[in-house]
């Protein structure tokens, strides 16, 4: 300690160390952060769960929807009447994407004026494209809080979107597009298999 | 460099203790030689009153853990297990649930108090600053709490809010996966929040109170006149108007206590879930992945920036923008308000008007947001929101009373809002078009009372002096 030098800073050898030392020990925290934030991916159980789902749909009435869960979210089928087939295109002027032109929410079999395979049997996954409620079905026509011009649709309670039957959206609704429809396609006549184009896409 | 060992004037066991550690200076800096000022009124209670109901929280919340179960097979049986076997499980679990909306209503109370008084002026802008931290962590705990007892509400609030996440380009989809850890809230989700609402965040929220306590006694406290007590002092360095805050604000806090924790526990006994707002009824009900309740809204405390969200229609991602920018103005705050004055008391009669109006239009969004969406409501959530934001706006006009400024921002304000109409305004869509059409009267009658008010009326635009000493 007696010598004199000790007590004068080498200010630049301090600063490189200083600097060096800082980036050790972000390196360090970063590398021991990255386990614990990978552990909020989902596991391998959560991945697990997404296998394709049979429905028979012989027994759907006419203007009757069912649900389905696949990969933990509600699937809607509906057997639409021939009127609700037939009203549908009087709502393209209030929709937003009367022709489905948003590629991503509809495999190219459903891009057509009913949006599904068959003109009466609409496969749609039942979540708002808003933020993800479920949104109710209306099937009735001109109901009092839904308006005169309401031809039967879908109606998100959580922040007022609308969809008509096609699960098109309607203008002026929080929920920027239309409903998803699903990959599914026919095994026969009465069986939907959800989760499968079924190599015709 | 201090003495050693520490010199101490305690005797016996203290004196063992402080020459080990500075508990006498400490009580002296923080209680009984902290000087507050003296004309402390109501308002000022909300303070200590926060600080009771983090405590009720924390001991209530402590002993619910030792019978909750964070798993969405067991979560909904286990609350109610709390609710009708566990010996006075009801009361502990009805502590906790009053205790979250209790604690908002003294927030509430205890923000406005300092928009008021102007208390985030004169180098308190930290204090604010954190107290809005706590705020907006406090929202955090809030929101997961309510997951845990995993019924209707729980499932589809959770859903939205993590959807929030969902909106922000490119990376929402990706990040809201992350938060759930599952592609739907599952398992993994309530069992996260479950730690964060137990451990991580309490341990967050109880290290700000006692930097914004640390923060606040560095710089004095803020007064309902506004005025700098320590710019006084008498021959002994103690300010004119102060008091030491023990004896007097702790004695005088205690009635406060009393008061609040009567009608506290007034409600646990009488109407916990009070009405639908303290405890939805719909969780009552378990929660279902497949069916949103027809009627959905968040707790109240959450209800105006629900409504702000849900005004938004521009895309998802706006109306996320819009929720997060309305809290994020609030920080904002100190530095848009550069009026020298601190407290309403001597501010002009148009700043008065305006911090009531902002505090009506909030108690209205919150109103908003439990109601079903109306053509009316939801245009009524537009202008209500506008008012939310042009609020900021005005209070940076209000910074001086320049009545030319008044004029400049008055017709700036009131152009922007009309361009706005005009590029809403869509003559086919005629529910819309006509609740467009008169409701715009809000946001201009707002803008014509807050600043076109001063500028014609001269006796709306005087401040008074502010005087030297505190009144009262």
């Amino acid at each position: 300690m007696s010598d004199s030098d000790s007590n004068t800073v080498d200010v630049k050898r301090r600063r490189l160390l200083i600097a060096g030392t800082s980036v050790v020990g972000a390196a360090g925290t970063a590398a021991f952060a990255a386990p614990l934030l990978i552990s909020w991916m989902p596991s391998a159980r959560a991945k697990a769960a997404g296998a394709p789902v049979e429905v028979n749909i012989s027994k759907i009435e006419p203007g009757q929807l069912v649900r389905v869960i696949w990969r933990g979210k509600p699937i809607w089928l509906i057997n639409r009447s021939d009127q609700m087939v037939k009203d549908l295109p009087s709502n393209d002027s209030r929709l937003t994407d009367p022709a489905s032109g948003v590629e991503t929410q509809q495999p190219a079999y459903a891009k057509n004026p009913t949006r599904s395979r068959k003109p009466e049997m609409s496969v749609l996954i039942g979540i708002c494209t808003h933020l993800g409620c479920s949104p109710t079905y209306r099937p009735e026509i001109a109901p009092a809080d839904l308006g005169a011009d309401w031809k039967g649709g879908f109606y998100c309670p959580c922040h007022g979107s609308r969809f008509d039957l096609a699960g098109r959206v309607f203008k002026n609704v929080p929920a920027p597009t239309n409903l998803v429809v699903p990959p599914h396609f026919y095994k026969s006549d009465d069986l939907i298999l959800i989760g499968e184009d079924g190599g015709a896409a | 460099m201090a003495a050693y060992p520490r010199k101490t004037e305690a005797t016996g066991l203290l004196g063992w203790v402080d020459e080990r550690f500075p508990v006498v200076q400490t009580w002296k800096d923080h209680m009984s030689e902290y000087y507050a000022p003296k004309n402390f009124n109501v308002w000022y209670y909300f303070g200590v009153l926060a600080m009771l109901v983090l405590v009720i929280q924390i001991v209530s919340g402590i002993f619910l853990t030792m019978h909750y179960k964070p798993d969405t097979g067991m979560a909904f049986a286990s609350v109610e297990y709390i609710m009708r076997d566990v010996p006075g499980g009801w009361f502990i679990r009805y502590m906790h649930s009053t205790g979250a909306s209790a604690f908002f209503i003294v927030v509430y109370f205890h923000m406005f108090r300092g928009i008021m008084y102007g208390s985030y002026k004169g180098k308190r802008e930290l204090v604010w600053l954190i107290g809005m931290v706590i705020y907006l962590a406090l929202m955090a705990e809030a929101f997961m709490g309510y997951l845990l007892p995993w019924g209707q509400m729980s499932f589809w609030g959770a859903q939205v809010i993590i959807n929030l996440f969902n909106t922000i380009p490119f990376i929402g989809e990706g990040l809201s996966l992350f938060i759930r850890g599952d592609f739907v809230i599952s398992d993994p989700t309530l069992n996260r929040l479950f730690a964060f609402h137990v451990a991580a965040v309490p341990m967050i929220l109880v290290a700000l109170v006692f930097v914004h306590i640390v923060a606040l006694h560095t710089v004095g406290s803020n007064n309902p006149d506004g005025v700098e007590i320590k710019a006084l002092k008498n021959e002994k360095g103690i300010p004119l108007d102060g008091i030491p805050f023990h004896p007097y604000y702790t004695v005088h806090d205690i009635p406060a206590i009393v008061v609040f924790l009567m009608a506290f526990f007034a409600v646990i006994f009488f109407a916990p879930e009070m009405g639908g707002y303290f405890l939805e009824f719909a969780n009552f009900e378990p929660a279902n992945p497949l069916k949103t309740p027809v009627h959905i809204a968040p707790v109240w405390y959450f209800t105006p920036f629900y409504t702000v969200l849900r005004a938004v229609t521009l895309s998802p991602f706006m109306g996320t923008l819009a929720m997060f920018g309305a809290i994020i103005m609030l920080f904002l705050l100190p530095w848009l308000d550069r009026n020298p004055v601190k407290s309403w008391r001597y501010r002009n009669t148009a700043h008065m008007l305006n911090l009531a109006i902002f505090a009506a239009v909030f108690i209205i969004l919150g109103y908003l947001g439990v109601k079903a969406v109306t053509p009316e409501y939801k245009e009524m959530g537009v202008r209500m929101t506008e008012i939310y934001f042009l609020f900021f706006a005005v209070i940076l006009a209000h910074s001086s009373t320049n009545r030319g400024r008044y004029l400049v921002w008055f017709v700036v304000l009131a152009g922007s809002l009309i361009a706005i109409d005009f590029w809403r305004y869509n003559p086919d869509d005629l529910v819309s078009a006509a609740q467009i059409k008169w409701q715009w009267v809000w946001p201009i009658g707002y803008l014509a009372v807050t600043l076109l008010l001063p500028f014609f009326v001269k006796g709306c635009n005087a401040e008074k002096a502010v005087p030297e000493r505190v009144t009262s």
